[in-house]
């Protein structure tokens, strides 16, 4: 439980205070190609209990990862999936909605995640269906839950909801249905507006 | 008498059917729809009908080739198909029985079981978890502890970690179990379904002895496993694995040289590595592309770098060689069940630290399963911090520090990832799982073009979707 991490409010990721962020050594030779490949175009390299998430500029997510798939240094020849989430109570950084893309290279059995944040404005990012096939699914899930625009995708249409469903559910601030009951006057609550102590709302 | 019209019955009925009526054996174009038939809520504008009782064919097609005719047929396979393993619909488009196209859609088992865990704690999460892949819920709920575990910075103890790994294995020939059961019964062989689900009843059988339930357990939490081994499970267990490995031959030997088997299976939903690489597919659908790619052995979880096994694969890369790693992989899976036993460490199960291992201890009472004599009196009469941490526990939870991780399992169908985020609280801030069914299921539109219709049962079989996963 005596973990020497903290975490910056600010951007959500933990950072080791001294001496900097230390990645697996493994993922130095592609930490360091990216950076020189790509220095404007990575917001911030963190991580949490020993893995690495690269936080990238949407507008050149296609180019990090055709060169993290290609560059032999790295070979993320796999695209394990993409997990959708929306950092509205997490942190206060306007761009609340993140795709969070899981890369894997097989040669070098080696893990990376990469972030892109946007804000539910301008919820478009790159699709990398041109990259990895097999982003298709798991980009249709992130926008059916969180309405995030995947430009590029051959089918963005929504996966898991009925076609015509409103809003997109999985988004923090999506209403919450209650539960009425048989009984006069008397309803249960959703469930963020139950009394749970410590909880989502309170920290 | 009344004065309401009846029907004239003495018309005869061919002629209340009018044109409608097609005898065996004969095509009938229908006339032109009428204005007024048009804007009827019945209303259907039939171009051709058909006498399916047949005989008519070489009619029909020489028709339809003097007309220039090569429509596309597109049918619907599903939601209730019995070959779809749950209720996944595919849209098939045909030319002639050749699949041209298709399309899996999917969501109508989605229960919303990310958002759930949401606004539950973090050991309530697991009994939500634990329904997604209801084939393989202890692999569903261990990577789910092993995310929270991650987050919280500690381990099971070595027993909690030994027990999750012969659950897991066992829970894996299960589930491979339901494969070959259904492939089987999917394919014609009937006395495969009977013996695959025959087998599969003794292996929950173990479960149930374990966990109480035969599926949805719940078993593994956060800080290690809710019970340890009941009496003379182990002895249940050894005995089930000398028999299993007896019954592994048995299907061995009625479906590997088996001509039918061979026919329906062999060249069948090939892909290739690249291909199946390209579309994120883990599993034994990977490994019989030939590559041995074994979360197990790439980064070992669970200690399962302590055990003895191989990483079966195959070459064909088609539906008779996912047969073929699946079935080594249950022989490799008794393999490990069987070093677990012999090398069982002691201990407890649960982490002992009374702010994270949960404090309730079951026993069992004369009416079933019932709160431990010796625990109740623990808390009640002897340790006032003891009962302090029992109530936090069970009515808040544990707090888990802020922080996001990733962590992935090999389930049965491939790689399990349960990514987490914390936010400090006692509710999880987000669950997302990265379900190997879902990701898997992509390979079912290039796999299946170019294929019959009744090989594109074959072909989604061998992804062994379960859509429990998928839908989530």
């Amino acid at each position: 439980m005596t973990d020497a991490t903290t975490t910056s409010a600010s951007t959500g990721t933990t950072e080791v205070p001294e001496g900097g962020f230390q990645p697996p050594e493994g993922l130095q030779p592609v930490l360091t190609g990216l950076r020189e490949e790509f220095e404007d175009a990575i917001r911030e390299v963190g991580g949490h209990r020993g893995e690495v998430v690269v936080e990238l500029e949407r507008d050149r997510l296609v180019e990090v990862c055709t060169w993290l798939r290609d560059a032999p240094a790295a070979r993320f020849q796999m695209l394990t999936g993409i997990a959708g989430i929306d950092y509205l109570h997490y942190d206060d950084r306007p761009e609340r909605l993140c795709a969070d893309y899981n890369l894997y290279s097989f040669d070098h059995n080696l893990r990376l995640r990469l972030k892109v944040r946007v804000t539910v404005e301008d919820p478009h990012i790159p699709s990398v269906t041109g990259v990895w096939p097999g982003a298709n699914f798991p980009e249709r899930e992130a926008y059916d839950f969180f309405g995030i625009r995947f430009d590029g995708h051959p089918n963005l249409v929504r996966i898991h909801m009925p076609e015509d469903w409103k809003g997109y559910p999985q988004r923090k601030d999506y209403p919450l249905g209650g539960v009425d009951v048989g009984y006069i006057g008397a309803h249960i609550p959703p469930p963020d507006k139950r009394r749970y102590k410590g909880g989502w709302t309170s920290t | 008498m009344s004065e309401v019209e009846t029907p004239d019955t003495d018309r005869p009925t061919s002629e209340l059917l009018d044109e409608v009526v097609v005898r065996p054996g004969e095509a009938h174009d229908l006339p032109p729809v009428t204005a007024a038939e048009q804007v009827s809520v019945n209303e259907r504008r039939v171009h051709q009908v058909v006498a399916m009782g047949g005989g008519d064919w070489a009619e029909v097609t020489a028709r339809a080739a003097a007309e220039g005719q090569d429509d596309v047929m597109i049918i619907n396979m599903g939601p209730q198909h019995p070959s779809t393993h749950g209720v996944l619909r595919l849209v098939v488009e045909l030319k002639g029985e050749e699949v041209i196209n298709l399309q899996p859609v999917i969501g109508y088992l989605h229960t919303g079981i990310e958002k759930t865990t949401e606004f539950r704690t973090w050991v309530q999460g697991v009994t939500l978890v634990t329904r997604m892949d209801y084939l393989a819920p202890i692999f569903n709920e261990t990577a789910y502890c092993l995310a929270t575990e991650k987050l919280l910075g500690i381990e099971a103890p070595p027993r909690a970690q030994a027990l999750r790994v012969l659950m897991m294995e066992l829970n894996r020939i299960s589930s491979h179990l339901v494969w070959l059961a259904t492939t089987g019964l999917e394919l014609g062989a009937l006395s495969v379904m009977l013996y695959g689900f025959r087998e599969r009843e003794e292996i929950l059988d173990i479960l149930e002895d374990v966990t109480g339930l035969r599926m949805n357990h719940a078993w593994v939490r956060p800080a290690g496993v809710s019970q340890d081994l009941p009496d003379g499970t182990e002895d249940k267990i050894r005995a089930f694995v000398r028999d299993m490995r007896a019954k592994a031959d048995e299907y061995e030997t009625l479906l590997t040289n088996n001509p039918i088997w061979l026919e329906r299976t062999r060249g069948i939903g090939y892909l290739t590595l690249d291909e199946l690489i390209g579309l994120g597919t883990t599993g034994p659908m990977l490994r019989a592309a030939g590559l041995d790619h074994d979360l197990r052995k790439a980064e070992p979880y669970c200690g399962y770098e302590q055990y003895e096994f191989d990483v079966p694969t195959a070459t064909g890369s088609d539906v008779y060689a996912r047969y073929q790693v699946r079935l080594a992989e249950m022989r490799e899976s008794l393999r490990i069940v069987e070093q677990v036993l012999d090398t069982l460490p002691g201990g407890p199960v649960m982490s002992t630290d009374p702010k994270i291992g949960w404090p309730a201890k079951l026993a069992l009472g004369p009416d079933g399963l019932g709160n431990s004599p010796a625990h109740v009196q623990h808390i009640m009469g002897e340790s006032m911090e003891a009962l302090i941490h029992h109530f936090k526990q069970v009515t808040e939870g544990i707090k888990v520090p802020r922080g996001e991780v990733y962590v992935p399992v090999e389930s049965p169908r491939g790689e399990l990832g349960y990514h987490v985020v914390s936010d400090g609280s006692n509710l999880p801030y987000r669950v997302h799982v990265r379900d190997p069914s879902f990701v898997n299921l992509q390979t079912g539109t290039p796999m299946s073009i170019g294929l019959l219709v009744a090989d594109v049962i074959a072909a989604m079989s061998s992804i062994d979707p379960v859509l429990g996963g998928v839908d989530r």
